[in-house]
């Protein structure tokens, strides 16, 4: 099958490659790139343990041909570490308040958790869980996820104010 | 002389032992995308197989033609039963006794059945090859309803046992019968009822429905043609059994095969058992040279591998004027779809069924449970519970309360009158389970008055008066459940799976730095095995958690163990890793005692030292003992810091809760509202109280999906109509609901450290509780039983069966 020339930047770093038309892009970031952070859950865009970040949006990569994200930035969970490789503040704060158990689903849940503070930075419980409506998680009941956000608000709110 | 600074109080800090909300050690990999799981696994020259599935529920198979997909680029081989008869691998024994077709076997018995097995060089080929794979089929009658499959005129479903009427487990009464269980006494049950004040029967239906982890079922297979071994990664939640049952099927001696769980993405029940794919890749990787991966996509999670429930309760319960009951009598008629390849203890073809009689003083009781082939999926797992613990426990609550209904009781009262009595601890069921212990009445105190359940009633007698009046389209409900679970199996004596017997095991290694190592039979699927046992072996011999590897799921470096399912890890192997701690204990307190130049007797464990008695400043720590052990020659003792145990419970454990939910109905639309979810749970000695909120709040999530929605349903024609995550429901953050968790301590008598495991109790109580609160919305309109789930359709029909709609 044709294959088509592919270029973008995946976590701060120019990827280039050959992929076929039909890749879906979780395909492409998990076997060619080896990045294996997003998982498929579902297959039907459902559950969001896909979710990456192409240019500045969260996205289920199991429904976007790699073709789709050709000169795309995108960011996977393991582009959210600090630069020294230390746990970002929402990675830590998920970890402090018990916000994760299989795994399974964290990196999509991190992912879209980063967006979603991004986009609105003071959210409310309720706003919380609407926002995060995207991503199923079987193990956790996502109490102590809204937790987990609403603590990474109050910390990087904080950190801002002082910066500012 | 020693310092004896710091403080006790800091040096038991500094262990992050039992009873500390340690924060978990899998989550510094996890929260980075650094996890592991089995769809991660990348080898060289790695294949792709995936299945040619089978669109009809029930037809025979004519032919199957592979010429097209074999002549597509990338595609290596296309496995059919015919393949595979020769190594005799055509059909694998199932968990309960019988077999099952690992490849479509001249015909199909549910929609979705493996047909062939298509291994190419990625899986886009794979999925390209599988339509290009032409069978001919020819369609059957179908037996979807489980009340026909004993019908006369019934299509025989199994013609590979037509006419043989002894099963696994007894006698059958017609080829589509798989066995009949009784418990209990039959006779003396039915006088009582026959003679009592009141009686009510009822039929109790727990849906078919579908652990559903978020990560499919998978492996990857890889034979070594030069040593001969084989590797196997996979979602096991028993990974050594897998190796035991892969030896005995497949000829490979145990030693040459190596069998590796990886990080699992939630389990649930779907991961206890053995699925075709796991057979078809080994025998793909044996064929081709090569490593084999298979992962299902979710459709072929939902559609074949691994449902629960659909247990069809038919209840009679018996009581005195009063509210005591005295009698209590269940047939359950069980459709366990194509195959029986329930995962039970082998003499429990029902599970822990006969735990029905719940957390109530039931004089005498009769239980009968007949098993029957439909045209479904097989599977019948314990999806987050202990063997059919769930549907006892929600056909006594439902039964409790439909009595209570007929009494004109408090739901609360009734249930108050018919406890067993802290006194009557070890409390022999009526039928035949030893109760470790309970303190029902004080839990259940304390759930009604942190709940303030006096005053919900009086407002929702309120609402109700408010509903009359045409003031509000919204009814309150009041859930209650008090329930009580079995887990931890089990005993040798009496569970088994294939043969092998339900102990588990752990092996510790202290290093001669004092830093540790413990390894052990049962495998994590988010339960957090890696923080929590770590913290029993910080407080049973005094080495930091923090300094504690423990490793878990590899067969050819752990202890063997039976896993982890039906909240049998704490009581289990828990206890194993608080046996073998105490031997590490009991050499370094000989140690201690050359060093100290006292006798044995004269030193005692201090948290993490040994000190002599009545000497505190003459101590030495455990980091010093461990480095002794390795460095000392010791008169009488062998060097080295290390110790086993392979624990055989002497009985199960028996966690209980007292869970209050508050909902409102809107009448008009059947959406429901949850106000609020009181969660009491007594799990005994409590590890990590941080983990065990966690466990609560999701099992409850499931257990309102359950209550709520979650559905596997098939239509008349056999097909799965709920086999997307479109259609089969799981709750987002935005219908889940904050749940308020308490806790009373009850420990286990038996248990080393009287710990009695809590993962499963939310599911088991959270069921019947979301349900009983549906239900109690109705009561004042003499509802008695409406079946789950209780989505929006069904509510709105029982509104409108009651009238009232306007």
């Amino acid at each position: 099958m044709a294959k088509s020339h592919i270029k973008m930047t995946v976590n701060g770093k120019e990827v280039e490659a050959l992929a076929e038309a039909r890749t879906l892009l979780i395909h492409f970031l998990r076997e060619d790139l080896k990045i294996t952070g997003p998982h498929i859950g579902c297959d039907t865009s459902h559950c969001g343990a896909c979710t990456v970040e192409i240019d500045g949006k969260s996205v289920k990569s199991c429904t976007v041909f790699v073709a789709q994200a050709n000169g795309a930035n995108i960011t996977t969970v393991e582009g959210l570490v600090n630069a020294d490789g230390s746990l970002s503040v929402i990675q830590e704060m998920f970890r402090e308040h018990h916000g994760l158990q299989c795994g399974f689903c964290t990196p999509g849940m991190i992912t879209r958790v980063h967006r979603l503070l991004l986009e609105n930075p003071t959210p409310t419980d309720e706003e919380i869980r609407f926002g995060i409506a995207g991503n199923l998680c079987r193990c956790t009941g996502y109490q102590n996820i809204v937790k987990a956000v609403r603590a990474s608000a109050e910390i990087l709110n904080t950190t801002q104010e002082a910066a500012e | 002389m020693n310092d004896l600074t710091p403080t006790p109080e800091d040096r038991i800090a500094n262990l992050k032992g039992m009873g500390s909300s340690r924060k978990r050690v899998e989550d510094v990999r996890f929260t980075q995308g650094r996890g592991n799981y089995v769809d991660d696994i990348k080898l060289d020259d790695m294949l792709f197989g995936d299945f040619v599935r089978s669109p009809y529920a029930h037809a025979r198979v004519l032919s199957v033609n592979k010429d097209a997909a074999l002549a597509l680029p990338g595609v290596i081989a296309v496995l059919t039963a015919q393949d595979l008869e020769p190594l005799g691998l055509h059909w694998m024994p199932t968990l309960a006794g019988d077999k099952q077709m690992v490849l479509a076997d001249g015909k199909v018995l549910f929609q979705g059945q493996e047909v062939a097995f298509v291994v190419a060089e990625n899986r886009y080929i794979a999925a390209d090859a599988i339509q290009l794979v032409e069978v001919e089929y020819e369609e059957l009658p179908v037996v979807m309803d489980p009340f026909k499959a004993m019908d006369d005129d019934a299509p025989t479903l199994r013609e590979d046992i037509a006419g043989k009427m002894e099963g696994a487990h007894g006698p059958r009464k017609h080829n589509n019968h798989i066995f009949t269980w009784e418990v209990g006494d039959r006779d003396a049950t039915e006088a009582v009822i026959d003679s009592a004040d009141v009686v009510v029967e009822e039929m109790i239906h727990y849906h078919r429905t579908h652990p559903c982890p978020l990560e499919t079922c998978g492996c990857v297979a890889s034979m070594d043609a030069v040593t001969g071994k084989l590797t196997l990664w996979g979602t096991f939640q028993a990974p050594h059994a897998v190796r035991t049952i892969a030896s005995l099927i497949s000829g490979i001696a145990e030693h040459n095969i190596r069998v590796i769980s990886p990080d699992i993405g939630g389990g649930f029940g779907n991961k206890v058992g053995v699925y075709p794919g796991y057979i078809c890749s080994i025998v793909a990787s044996i064929v081709t040279g090569k490593p084999v991966k298979w992962v299902e996509n979710r459709m072929d999670n939902l559609m074949a591998t691994a449902f629960a429930r659909d247990y069809w309760m038919q209840g009679k319960i018996a009581a005195t004027k009063d509210g005591k009951i005295t009698g209590l009598w269940c047939h359950t008629l069980a459709d366990h779809g194509g195959f029986d390849a329930c995962a039970d203890p082998t003499k429990f073809p029902a599970g822990f069924m006969s735990i029905c009689t719940g957390s109530y003083d039931i004089p005498v009781a009769y239980l009968c449970v007949d098993g029957v082939y439909t045209n479904k999926a097989p599977g019948g797992v314990a999806y987050r519970c202990s063997f059919r613990v769930t549907e006892a426990i929600y056909f006594i609550e439902r039964m409790i309360e439909i009595l209570a209904a007929k009494l004109g009781m408090d739901a609360a009262e009734i249930r108050r009158v018919n406890f067993i009595k802290k006194e009557q601890f070890p409390y022999n069921s009526a039928l035949g389970w030893e109760y470790d212990s309970g303190d029902y009445h004080t839990a259940w105190d304390k759930a009604l008055k942190s709940v303030g359940y006096d005053k919900l009633r009086v407002e929702q007698a309120q609402q109700l008066a408010d509903f009359n009046a045409g003031k509000t389209r919204k009814l309150m409900g009041i859930g209650l459940t008090h329930f009580t679970e079995i887990v931890g199996a089990g005993p040798v004596k009496n569970c088994d799976i294939l043969g092998l017997g339900m102990f588990d095991s752990c092996e510790i290694r202290i290093h001669p730095t004092g830093s540790a190592i413990a390894r052990l039979g049962t495998i994590s699927q988010g339960q957090g095995h890696a923080t929590t046992f770590a913290q029993i072996l910080a407080s049973e011999i005094g080495i930091p958690a923090d300094d504690i590897t423990i490793e878990e799921g590899d067969t050819d470096t752990a202890p063997y163990g039976l896993g982890t399912y039906g909240s049998r890890s704490t009581p289990v192997a828990g206890a194993a890793t608080a046996m073998a701690a105490r031997k590490i204990r009991a050499k370094a307190q000989m140690i201690a005692a050359y060093l100290l130049e006292v006798h044995d007797d004269d030193v005692e464990f201090d948290i993490d030292r040994f000190v002599v008695k009545g000497a505190p400043e003459r101590f030495k720590t455990m980091k010093e003992l461990a480095f002794a052990a390795y460095n000392q020659a010791i008169p009488g003792l062998e060097p080295g810091l290390e110790a086993v145990s392979y624990y055989d419970p002497p009985n199960m454990t028996y966690p209980f809760g007292a869970y209050i939910c508050v909902l409102d109905i809107n009448v008009d639309t059947g959406e429901v509202d949850i106000r609020s979810f009181y969660a009491l749970d007594d799990c005994g000695t409590r590890i990590n109280p941080m983990i065990i909120e966690g466990q609560v709040h999701g099992g409850l999530t499931e257990a309102l999906a359950i209550a709520l929605g979650q559905e596997l349903a098939y239509d008349d024609m056999g097909n799965v109509t709920t086999a997307t995550l479109m259609d089969f429901f799981i709750p987002t953050a935005v219908e889940t609901p904050v749940y308020t968790t308490d806790h009373t301590v009850t420990p286990s008598p038996h248990h080393p450290i009287g710990a009695k495991g809590v993962g499963e109790s939310p599911n088991v109580g959270g069921v019947p509780c979301f349900s009983n609160a549906v239900h109690d919305a109705f009561r004042s309109f003499g509802l008695t039983q409406t079946h789950m789930p209780h989505d929006h359709w069904r509510i709105w029909k029982t509104a409108n069966d009651l009238g009232l709609h306007r």
